[in-house]
């Protein structure tokens, strides 16, 4: 039998029955809608999580103190982590691939200025922070490049503190209090908006020794290292490990780069696509079961065609490929159907909810379809065969 | 030219064993006309689906043009049935959803006969037999005569060399099914071997050669 013939064939079919073959190719265009739907939700949430935690940059190296481990021991007997301190960071500068290296503690304080009062979050931080954070400054300038040990009382505001302190007002070389301490504004940032919630235009940037002493800390919250672009973060990574060790006699901090954690966050952002995929793939197999029923009645609608067919010499791969081929038409359609209903459900869902994000890629729509297809086959596998092994004569004399 | 030797079929029903065939020889020559006759049950349809490979028999030889049908399996089967014989049946047995052109073209698209000559071979055999202006019918808008017309026109386009009918004018009134029976003898003269399943005593003696089947064993064969 010729391809097109076996085409024309099922697809006759198919169509002969116009109703019931839309009604079943319906339930898959459902399930394939539902899956293309959810994975395009999940890939732009995905994307966007991705973006976000990028804005920072990609060639970053973190250091925390402590080590995440697990001791026999219940409770921290006998301390012997020691705390991160500005001078480790100063250490961590000297090593040839790194550009810059900051230091950050972070807390919240009262900022005073004039007679408004705000309780915002401030944060101790080294000169090089606009650099490797990738901020910008709106007015005025940055921290000055004061020994650490020795900075002097200035202070950068965010765009929300500036705003809410001083309104349309000028800011720059006011002073401002925050908890108990005199400080001079030098400068204001750009907007950058919120990561996770959590707002970054809600802050106040001050020296890092100056917020050890305001917080009453010991240790750094965190080193941030900047490498060139191009060299390899576990490289740099075991230089840090290797001067922290010298410095501290043990492996008492840890280190994560930003490539480690992109590789994480997208691990769990794809399971999170392929679970959301899992959810549209249960109406799938919905109208793979409408596919099963209805080839079922088909074959049994259809017996004596089969014996007829028998006796026109037909074999029985022949009546198999002819049962199978209508159910993947029938899924295949369907599927069609259903990459339109899902593409244009997400393109629907990004205009009327702009901020859901929403990305479709074309290897989800190929994988879709695939799935449809497959699913038709699935389905069309126990009445094929049934009506394949059909007894000729026996179909021949039913009515 | 059709031999079986000793065939035997027996079908279970329930616990008991049925002898459709009991121990058949029977032979026929090419261009025979046969009418097979007997009451139901005496095993004649059984005959005529061994006769056909639509059946197995349970044991015995069966031989057609030379082929020995018992050891081919399957596919070799399916493959004979479609060139060699040709199934005409009580009750049409055409598909409802195709055209007279399409279910007569059939047989064709199942062997993987190129369109044109399809074509073709169909409009030929459909003029000649009467039912050219109806090609583009679907059964259902077709009387019974010319059902059975577009039927048989489906059992010859292979040009077989047995065409086997089933109580052919069962399901017609008088007229058609004289008509269809001429249509058949045509045939017959063109050398094609015809075997007829019927009850009807008056088709019966049209046939040079009859055979009566009892309690599944040849009782009374005419001889050609």
């Amino acid at each position: 039998m010729h391809v097109q013939d076996f085409i024309q064939l099922t697809v006759n079919a198919v169509r002969s029955q116009r109703m019931r073959s839309f009604l079943t190719a319906l339930g898959i265009a459902v399930g394939i809608g539902s899956v293309v739907l959810l994975t395009s939700l999940g890939e732009g949430l995905h994307r966007f999580m991705l973006a976000e935690f990028t804005q920072f940059g990609t060639n970053l190296i973190g250091i925390n103190p402590g080590k995440v481990t697990t001791h026999g021991v219940s409770g921290a007997l006998i301390s012997n982590v020691r705390p991160l301190s500005i001078e480790d960071a100063q250490a961590l500068k000297r090593i040839p691939q790194v550009v810059d290296v900051v230091s950050v503690v972070q807390g919240n304080a009262a900022v005073e200025a004039g007679k408004r009062q705000r309780r915002t979050t401030i944060y101790g931080i080294d000169p090089a922070a606009p650099e490797v954070f990738k901020l910008q400054v709106a007015s005025g300038r940055f921290l000055p490049d004061d020994p650490p040990r020795a900075a002097r009382s200035f202070a950068v505001l965010g765009s929300k503190v500036r705003e809410e302190l001083f309104g349309s007002g000028q800011a720059l070389g006011e002073r401002i209090r925050i908890g108990s301490e005199r400080f001079r504004v030098i400068g204001s940032m750009e907007s950058k908006g919120q990561l996770l919630g959590f707002d970054l235009d809600d802050t106040v940037w001050i020296p890092t020794a100056k917020a050890l002493a305001m917080f009453n800390r010991e240790s750094l919250m965190e080193i941030d290292v900047l490498y060139e672009e191009g060299s390899s973060a576990d490289e740099v990574a075991s230089q840090i490990r290797k001067i922290l060790i010298a410095r501290h006699g043990s492996e008492d901090f840890t280190i994560t780069t930003q490539e480690k954690m992109l590789e994480v966050l997208g691990k769990i952002l794809n399971i999170l696509t392929l679970a959301v995929g899992g959810l549209g793939g249960i109406s799938l197999l919905v109208g793979g079961v409408g596919i099963l029923t209805i080839m079922t009645i088909a074959v049994n609608e259809r017996t004596n065609e089969i014996g007829l067919l028998r006796a026109l010499g037909s074999e029985k791969n022949q009546i198999l490929g002819l049962f199978l081929g209508e159910a993947i038409v029938l899924a295949s359609i369907g599927g069609l159907a259903g990459l339109l209903l899902g593409v244009g459900g997400a393109w629907l869902l990004g205009f009327l909810v702009p901020a859901l994000p929403t990305h479709t890629s074309w290897t989800y729509l190929l994988a879709a379809e695939m799935l449809a297809a497959a699913v038709g086959l699935l389905a069309g596998v126990l009445p094929a065969r049934r009506a394949a092994a059909l007894n000729p004569v026996d179909a021949l004399r039913s009515e | 030219m059709i031999r079986l030797q000793q065939i035997q079929r027996v079908f279970q029903v329930g616990e008991e064993e049925v002898h459709a065939l009991r121990n058949v020889d029977f032979s026929a020559d090419k261009g025979e006309y046969i009418a097979i006759m007997g009451p139901s049950g005496s095993g004649k349809s059984t005959l005529l689906n061994i006769i056909g490979l639509l059946d197995r028999p349970d044991g015995g030889t069966y031989e057609l043009d030379s082929i020995m049908t018992t050891t081919l399996n399957d596919r070799e089967q399916a493959h004979v049935r479609r060139h060699k014989i040709g199934f005409v049946f009580q009750f049409f047995h055409l598909v409802p959803r195709l055209t007279a052109e399409q279910n007569v073209e059939l047989p064709l698209v199942l062997a993987g006969v190129d369109k044109d000559e399809r074509h073709l071979r169909v409009r030929e055999t459909l003029g000649a037999f009467g039912i050219g202006d109806r090609a583009r019918h679907r059964p259902d808008q077709l009387s019974g005569g010319q059902r059975q017309r577009v039927a048989i026109a489906r059992a010859t386009i292979m040009k077989p060399s047995v065409i086997l009918a089933d109580e052919p004018t069962g399901n017609l009134d008088r007229a058609s099914g004289n008509d269809v029976v001429h249509i058949l003898e045509e045939l017959n003269r063109q050398a094609i071997t015809l075997i007829m399943v019927t009850h009807d005593p008056e088709l019966g003696e049209r046939a040079k050669r009859r055979i009566k089947m009892v309690d599944g064993g040849i009782e009374e064969d005419t001889g050609s």
